[in-house]
């Protein structure tokens, strides 16, 4: 069967600079994908031509056996693809539950509408948090908050596919610690494939079946994240040398 | 006293056209950071058209459809040609040059007011024109003591339930939480699958729409009109919007009827003919001292 994600050979140009150099991967329906690299990679210009914000220059982007290079971003979304923006991006003078119910706008028809209602519910009980602040504005929450809301209007639009950039960036190393086990918990109960990519590669590959690494919009490694953490390059210019 | 409730009632009618002029502004400048300089203009269409429709079609629509039907479907009417003539102005002047630049976008609006304002002197003729009288019979009755004339009564019900259905469309559905979203964010708002281009039709058309009306109304109000009177309802109504907090949908009614009022009592205590002075130093004092405006600081945004 094909993968649920299929990129192959992607070439993405910003004017003269080529941001993405061919880069192919696939996600599989049970899997997390994490991508590593460092700040200006490609990392998260790959996200973004997944969820067709930006059009590659070459290359086919494939979903479910659609390809995707082509098609409008906003007409993506309630198609099963979510993506939770780098820096969380919520709407910060609307509410918290403003924010949520935007995460269902994409999704046409009025039938499923009714059924993504327990979800929100779902993502309440996912993140208690959430539904103590409903009320609030977005931009009061904190920033462990507002990333569980920016991953709570991806979840309510009942996506098979979370695309997740950078979910721990900015945030103290304990909400970091919450915000993987909450990733986790998506994976495991909902069934939900993700696509992550993240500088925090430790935590990255723990979580990650399988990962890939990008460097200056290429891919140079790919494998078993557990394979990728052995490899001493990987080691070296990802994980340090020692544990922190 | 008296002088001071007869100025205000004054006021809160001149404040209602700066208030739905004023919510055009802040829609359009909230979604595509753009000041619609051709807005004022489009005030003026409306004025305009509302004077065709009554003279040209002088007691066919009243006395067909009766005074309130005959001026509400001209109310429809107006708010349909210039919702048009907005989105018209957004195709032409605004998406091809979009990608160019805000300072191209300022470019192009003042030329498509320069050219609105030209259309409707070729039209009309340069000369002023006048309203019918008594569209709206010229009954005064006393309200707790304070005189007001029906037209006012009209003028006020009318914009109130506009601004009203605005409001509720705007923070109280889901579209409206859409267009809030797409104004805050667009690239995430489109990533959640909101059609960003509805929503720039929306503003373009609404926006528009609701000054047309207003444009009638004051027509009806004072009856002169002329073929550049939009610029200086724009700069007044454009001074409102930044009072209220542009981008802000509540402070743009708020701005605008708290301009008209103190426009209009500055007019009864101290001199009609320093009025609009005062209004423009009062845009020079918000923008120094407050240049978020009244409703502008909604929250503290974290990082």
């Amino acid at each position: 069967m094909a993968p649920l994600l299929e990129v192959k050979d992607l070439c993405l140009d910003y004017g003269a600079v080529r941001a993405l150099n061919s880069v192919s991967l696939s996600v599989e329906e049970d899997e997390i994908v994490a991508v590593l690299g460092a700040n200006g990679a490609g990392k998260t210009s790959l996200l973004k031509a997944v969820s067709g914000l930006i059009h590659p220059t070459e290359g086919s982007i494939q979903f479910r056996g659609e390809d995707l290079s082509h098609i409008q971003a906003f007409s993506l979304a309630g198609r099963g693809i979510a993506h939770v923006p780098e820096g969380r991006r919520v709407f910060s003078t609307l509410s918290v539950q403003e924010n949520l119910m935007l995460g269902k706008y994409g999704v046409r028809s009025s039938r499923k509408k009714a059924d993504l209602d327990s979800l929100e519910e779902r993502v309440y009980s996912l993140f208690p948090i959430l539904k103590d602040r409903r009320r609030q504005l977005a931009g009061t929450l904190s920033g462990g908050e507002q990333q569980m809301l920016a991953i709570g209007r991806a979840l309510v639009s009942s996506p098979v596919l979370l695309l997740l950039d950078e979910p721990s960036l900015g945030l103290a190393p304990i909400i970091v610690q919450e915000i993987f086990s909450l990733i986790k918990k998506i994976h495991e109960e909902e069934k939900i494939a993700i696509l992550l990519v993240e500088q925090n590669a430790r935590k990255a590959l723990k979580a990650a079946s399988r990962a890939y690494i990008l460097e200056l919009g290429k891919i140079v490694v790919s494998g078993d994240s557990a394979d990728l953490a052995q490899d001493p390059r990987v080691q070296a210019a990802y994980l340090g040398t020692k544990a922190c | 006293m008296s002088t001071f409730f007869e100025q205000l009632v004054n006021g809160l009618t001149v404040g209602s056209f700066y208030a739905l002029v004023a919510l055009g502004y802040s829609m359009v400048y909230g979604v595509m950071k753009l000041i619609n300089f051709a807005h004022g203009d489009l005030f003026a269409l409306g004025a305009y058209l509302g004077y065709s429709l009554l003279t040209g079609a002088t007691g066919k629509i009243t006395a067909s459809m009766g005074l309130w039907g005959g001026i509400g479907f001209t109310a429809l009417l107006v708010a349909l040609s210039v919702a048009l003539a907005g989105v018209l102005v957004e195709r032409i002047a605004y998406r091809p040059v979009y990608p160019s630049g805000r300072l191209s976008l300022v470019v192009s609006a003042l030329g498509m007011a320069i050219f609105i304002q030209n259309a409707i002197m070729a039209i009309w003729g340069s000369r002023p024109q006048a309203f019918p009288a008594s569209v709206v019979p010229s009954l005064r009755f006393s309200f707790f003591g304070i005189p007001v004339t029906l037209l006012q009564v009209t003028i006020l019900g009318i914009s109130f339930a506009l601004m009203l259905i605005i409001w509720l469309i705007v923070e109280k559905s889901n579209f409206g939480a859409a267009v809030r979203a797409s104004a805050l964010d667009r690239e995430t708002a489109i990533l959640l699958g909101i059609d960003v281009r509805k929503v720039i039709f929306f503003v373009f058309a609404l926006g528009p729409g609701l000054g047309g009306v207003a444009g009638l109304m004051n027509g009806l109000y004072y009856r002169a009109i002329s073929f550049n009177m939009g610029w200086n309802y724009g700069l007044k109504a454009f001074t409102a919007t930044i009072l209220g907090g542009i981008g802000n949908i509540p402070g743009a009614m708020l701005g605008g009827l708290i301009l008209g009022v103190v426009e209009s009592l500055l007019a009864g205590y101290v001199s009609g003919a320093w009025k609009d002075v005062f209004v423009f130093i009062l845009l020079i004092a918000i923008l120094i001292f407050r240049p978020t405006g009244l409703l502008g600081e909604k929250t503290a945004e974290k990082v």
